[in-house]
C-alpha cells in the first residue's frame, strides 16, 4: 500500500520585505509579496526524500490560506511533490493558530494520510504551535522539532536537539512530524520541475467541503485578538568609530560608562 | 483571588531563572500555583514559595522522561482541572510551547506565546509580543477560555514575594495517546560552565567573520571577560564552527540580554530578529555599511582580530 505524506505549507509575507499590519490588526497579505515560507521548504525536502526511499509513496502537498497561497503549493509542486490540495474560504481571513489546526485536521482527515511533515514554525507568525496542535487533533504521535528523519517499516524515527538534551525518537504512523532548518538544505526545483508542476493537479476545499462552520474560524472565531499593534520606532543608530588602533580600548570606554564592566 | 497556574522549568529541582520570571509575573494576575513535574519537587519548593506560588502541584512518573511531550499535557491538564486557574503561563521554550498548544486544544482555550510582558486587565490578561523580526509591538488577549500565555525568558526581573508554597500530590493519569512517541535515547549536553544563552545578561556572538571554528576561542574569551553566554550567527553554525544550540536568530534563540555584542555578524534581518530586543547593542565589523550599525549604541569598524582581543584585554586590566 502506497505510503501517503501529506506536507502542510505556508503562505507568508516576505521577511525582507516591509511586513505590516492591515487596518484589522491581521497580517497585512496584500500589500507584501508572499511566498512558501522557507522553513516549510525543509519539510518538503524531507517528504520526497522519504518518498524516494520508499517503494511505493505519494507526496500532498497541503495550504490553508488566500488565493496567491497557490504560488506556495506551485513551488512546492515544483521542487518534486504530486500534488496539492487548497483550503481557500472568504470565511477563513484573520483565523488563529487554533482555527488553522482545525481546518488543517479536517483537511488531512478529507484527504487521507500515513504521515504529516510540517515546519518548525511559519516564519510569519512564527509560534511553532501548530504540529503540535495537529497531533492533539488527529489523536496520532507526535513526532516534532527533528534535526534527523526516517521512515522504516510502518515507523518513524528521528533526533530532536532540545536545549538540555538530544533525544532520539520513535513513533509508530500514522503521525504528525516537524522538521528543523537542520534537516538538510531543500532542493531548487529544475526547469523540468517548473514545467511538470503546471500540470499537476491543485484541489480546492472550502468550509462546507470539511464540514466547518464559518463561525468556528476567521476573526470572529478566532480565540485571540490583537488589540493594538504599534510600530516599534527604527533604533535610532548610536555612535559608530573606525578603529584607528584604538577600537578595543574606546569600546571598553564604552562598556564601562554603560557600567558593563 | 484568582489562581495562575505555572509550569515549572527545573533541572532536578533546581528552577530556572524563566520560572521565577513566570511566578513574578503570575503574581500581577493573581495567586500563583506552580506545577511541578519529575523529581525534587520538595528542593523546588523552596524557591518557588519564595517567589511567590502558594502552592506547588507535584507529580513524578517515568513517563515524563520516557515520552514525548503528551505526558506533560495530561499533567498540566489534571492541575487545570483540579484548580480552574484564571491563566496559565509556561516558559517560550521549544516544549513549554508544545505543551501549551496541545493544552490549549484540549480545554478549548485561545494560546499566546513569546510573550514579553505581561499585565492584568478589565477583560483578562494583556500580553506584549515583539513581532515582524521585533519591528512591531502588539497586546494582544485570549477571548474564549482560560488564557494559555508562554513567555519568553528575560521578560521580567525576578521579584521575591515569599508566599506558603505547601507541597500536594497531584494525581495523574495519562491517557492512552500518552505512550505515543518514545523518547529512546537521550544524550545530555555537555555544560560549558557559562551561562545559559536565553538567561545571560550578556552575550558576545561570533558570526561568519569569526572565520574557523579555532577562532572562536576570542568570542569566547570575550565573553568569559564579562561573564556572558556565546552565540553565534547561523552562517558561523552552518559551516560547522560552534553548536547550533548556540545560535542566535528566528530558527535559533532569540535573547534579549542587557548587552549584546556580535562580531563579525552582518545583521541580517533573520538574526535581528533574535536579538533586536537587547538593551543595548555593540557590534564590530570590518564593513561600515553592515545593516548591523543600523541596531548599535554602540559600533567599531574594523578587524574584530584585533579589536576584540584588545576588548578582553582592556576589561581584564580594567577588572584587575
Ligand atoms: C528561514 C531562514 C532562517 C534563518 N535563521 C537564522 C538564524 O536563526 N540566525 C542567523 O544568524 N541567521 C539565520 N538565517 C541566515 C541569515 O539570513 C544570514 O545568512 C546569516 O545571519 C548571516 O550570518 P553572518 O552575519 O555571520 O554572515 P555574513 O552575512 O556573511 O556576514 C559576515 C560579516 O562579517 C564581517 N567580517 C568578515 N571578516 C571580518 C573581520 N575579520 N572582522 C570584522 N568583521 C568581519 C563581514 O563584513 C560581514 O558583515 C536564516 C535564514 C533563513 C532563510
Ligand atoms: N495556514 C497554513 N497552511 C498550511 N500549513 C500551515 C499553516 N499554518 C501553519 N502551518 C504549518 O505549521 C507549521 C508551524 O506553523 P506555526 O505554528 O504557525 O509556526 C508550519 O511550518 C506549517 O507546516
Amino acid at each position: 500500500m502506497s505510503l501517503r505524506i501529506v506536507v502542510t505549507v505556508k503562505y507568508v509575507p516576505d521577511a525582507t520585505g516591509d511586513r505590516h499590519f492591515a487596518e484589522d490588526l491581521t497580517v497585512d497579505r496584500d500589500d507584501v509579496d508572499g511566498l512558501l515560507s522557507e522553513l516549510d521548504e525543509y519539510a518538503v525536502e524531507q517528504a520526497l526524500q522519504i518518498a524516494e526511499e520508499a517503494d511505493d509513496a505519494e507526496v500532498t502537498v497541503l495550504t490553508v490560506g488566500p488565493e496567491d497561497a497557490k504560488d506556495a503549493l506551485r513551488k512546492a509542486l515544483s521542487m518534486g511533490a504530486d500534488k496539492a490540495v487548497h483550503v481557500e474560504d472568504d470565511d477563513l481571513h484573520g483565523t488563529d493558530a487554533l482555527g488553522t489546526s482545525l481546518v488543517l485536521a479536517k483537511a488531512l482527515e478529507h484527504v487521507g494520510y500515513d504521515l504529516v511533515i510540517s515546519g518548525m514554525a511559519s516564519t510569519d507568525g512564527g509560534m511553532g504551535v501548530v504540529p503540535a496542535m495537529l497531533a492533539e487533533r488527529l489523536g496520532v504521535p507526535q513526532v516534532t522539532l527533528l534535526s534527523e528523519v526516517k521512515v522504516e517499516d510502518g515507523k518513524v524515527t528521528g533526533r530532536r536537539d532540545g536545549d538540555s538534551a538530544s533525544e532520539q525518537l520513535e513513533a509508530a504512523l500514522p503521525a504528525v512530524v516537524s522538521v528543523t532548518d537542520q534537516s538538510g538544505e531543500a532542493r531548487y526545483p529544475s526547469f523540468k520541475g517548473i514545467m511538470a508542476a503546471k500540470k499537476k493537479p491543485v484541489q480546492s476545499l472550502d468550509l462546507s467541503d470539511l464540514g466547518i462552520e464559518a463561525e468556528e474560524v476567521g476573526l470572529e472565531g478566532a480565540w485571540t485578538t490583537v488589540d493594538e499593534a504599534t510600530e516599534r520606532p527604527a533604533r535610532t543608530a548610536g555612535t559608530v568609530v573606525n578603529d584607528e588602533g584604538e577600537g578595543g580600548k574606546k569600546l571598553a570606554e564604552f562598556l564601562a560608562g554603560q557600567k558593563f564592566i | 483571588m484568582a489562581e495562575v497556574l505555572v509550569y515549572v522549568d527545573h533541572v532536578d529541582g533546581a528552577v530556572r531563572k524563566p520560572t521565577l520570571e513566570l511566578l513574578t509575573l503570575a503574581r500581577r494576575i493573581g495567586e500563583p500555583v506552580a506545577v511541578h513535574l519529575g523529581a525534587g519537587a520538595d528542593t523546588a519548593a523552596a524557591t518557588l514559595a519564595e517567589y511567590g506560588a502558594v502552592k506547588v502541584l507535584a507529580a513524578d512518573a517515568a513517563e515524563f522522561a520516557d515520552y514525548l511531550v503528551v505526558p506533560k499535557v495530561d499533567a498540566l491538564e489534571a492541575a487545570y482541572n483540579a484548580v480552574s486557574p484564571a491563566a496559565v503561563l509556561l516558559p517560550s521554550s521549544a516544549e513549554g510551547k508544545e505543551i501549551a498548544a496541545r493544552l490549549a486544544v484540549r480545554i478549548g482555550s485561545g494560546i499566546i506565546t513569546d510573550a514579553v510582558d505581561l499585565e492584568a486587565g478589565d477583560e483578562g490578561p494583556v500580553a506584549t509580543q515583539s513581532v515582524f523580526a521585533a519591528s512591531y509591538s502588539t497586546k494582544s488577549r485570549v477571548t474564549k477560555g482560560t488564557p494559555v500565555i508562554t513567555v519568553k525568558p528575560n521578560s521580567a526581573a525576578p521579584e521575591a514575594a515569599p508566599a506558603a508554597g505547601t507541597v500536594e500530590q497531584l494525581a495523574v493519569s495519562f491517557g492512552e495517546k500518552s505512550t505515543g512517541t518514545k523518547v529512546v535515547s537521550r544524550t545530555p549536553r555537555e555544560s560549558t560552565g557559562r551561562p545559559d544563552l536565553t538567561e545571560a545578561a550578556i552575550v558576545v556572538s561570533g558570526g561568519r567573520g569569526v572565520n574557523g571554528a579555532e577562532n572562536f576561542a576570542i568570542v569566547e574569551a570575550l565573553a568569559d571577560s564579562l561573564g556572558a553566554a556565546v552565540g553565534a550567527s547561523r552562517a558561523a553554525v552552518d559551516a560547522g564552527w560552534y553548536p547550533h544550540t548556540n545560535q542566535v536568530g528566528q530558527t535559533g534563540k532569540s535573547v534579549s540580554p542587557q548587552l549584546y555584542i556580535a562580531a563579525g555578524i552582518s545583521g541580517a534581518i533573520q538574526h535581528r530578529a533574535g536579538m533586536q530586543t537587547s538593551k543595548t547593542i555593540v557590534a564590530i565589523n570590518k564593513d561600515a555599511e553592515a545593516p548591523i550599525f543600523d541596531l548599535v549604541d554602540y559600533g567599531v569598524v574594523g578587524d574584530l582580530f584585533e579589536v576584540v582581543p584588545q576588548l578582553t584585554d582592556e576589561i581584564k586590566t580594567r577588572k584587575g
